[in-house]
């Protein structure tokens, strides 16, 4: 039986850390959600004035930051599935640590192929 | 004897206390709704994520030309709108759940959740204007910002 920490119901280990990455994916992907609407509107104010703001994302840190961005939006996604998987798939609380391995597979591969891109856009010449 | 032993109810029958029985199933369908909409937002913003950021020149390629192009397609509007409800109903629900948690004091959480419901209304009531009045080729802008569509012809 592992001991758990006096004073405190969480668990650790792969099912709380899991759950604590999802809850803070989904608080930055709403406020970058926020955020987006507010400068993709500018396209109903004034052509230039888009153009101004979303030439912004184009400089390398916030390259960096987008790069950070689907990050987060893939682990979410993947995770997602992961939490479906535990809900309706009658195997799955039991297989819930091999799911998050899963995830994490899916996760590097997607992040394998993006990654090289992103960084080609920003950094390469124009 | 057994005129005197009080009437018990049986296991797990439903709690009778007269108030707050009919709570209605709003958090049920909640729970539902974020698997439902989550599942249709991996493909609506995987999609949205390798057209914008992936294919072509990717975020470098992103001006007033190019959200003119995509919204010149009704498929990209009903897309973008899809997206902005689905992600900020589920967004919004996230948000919820996560001040209900943290926020203990009652004056704290009902701030908290109604500075969210009005970010909610203004973001989406904003986003959805703006896709449905979007006018690509603005009279009186200058053609170099302006998708080629526009000038030709």
């Amino acid at each position: 039986m592992p001991e758990a920490p006096a004073g405190t119901l969480y668990r650790g280990r792969e099912g709380m850390w899991t759950w604590v990455a999802h809850r803070v994916t989904g608080f930055l992907i709403f406020f970058f959600l926020l955020v987006h609407v507010l400068d993709t509107s500018l396209v109903r104010v004034d052509p230039e004035a888009y153009n101004a703001v979303i030439g912004t994302y184009k400089n390398p840190i916030m390259g960096l930051g987008e790069a950070g961005l689907v990050a987060a939006i893939v682990f979410h996604a993947l995770n997602g599935v992961r939490v479906m998987l535990v809900d309706f798939w009658s195997k799955g609380t039991r297989y819930q640590r091999q799911l998050l391995w899963g995830v994490i597979v899916v996760f590097v591969i997607l992040m394998a192929g993006f990654l090289p891109v992103q960084l080609g856009h920003i950094f390469g010449g124009e | 004897m057994a005129t005197t032993s009080p009437t018990l109810a049986a296991p797990r029958s439903p709690r009778r206390s007269g108030r707050g029985t009919t709570r209605g199933n709003l958090e049920l369908y909640g729970w539902v709704f974020m698997r439902v909409s989550g599942a249709l937002l991996i493909v609506l913003v995987f999609t949205h994520l390798f057209m914008n950021l992936v294919v072509g020149d990717g975020v470098k390629a992103i001006d007033f030309g190019f959200v003119a192009g995509k919204w010149a397609d009704p498929v990209w509007q009903v897309w973008d709108l899809l997206i902005l409800w689905l992600a900020m109903i589920h967004g919004t629900n996230g948000m919820r759940t996560i001040i209900n948690d943290y926020a203990t004091r009652t004056g704290t959480r009902l701030t908290l959740t109604g500075l969210l419901y009005l970010a909610f209304t203004v973001i989406v009531v904003l986003g959805t204007l703006v896709i449905f009045t979007f006018d690509p080729c603005p009279p009186g802008a200058p053609a170099d910002v302006l998708a080629s569509f526009c000038t030709a012809g």
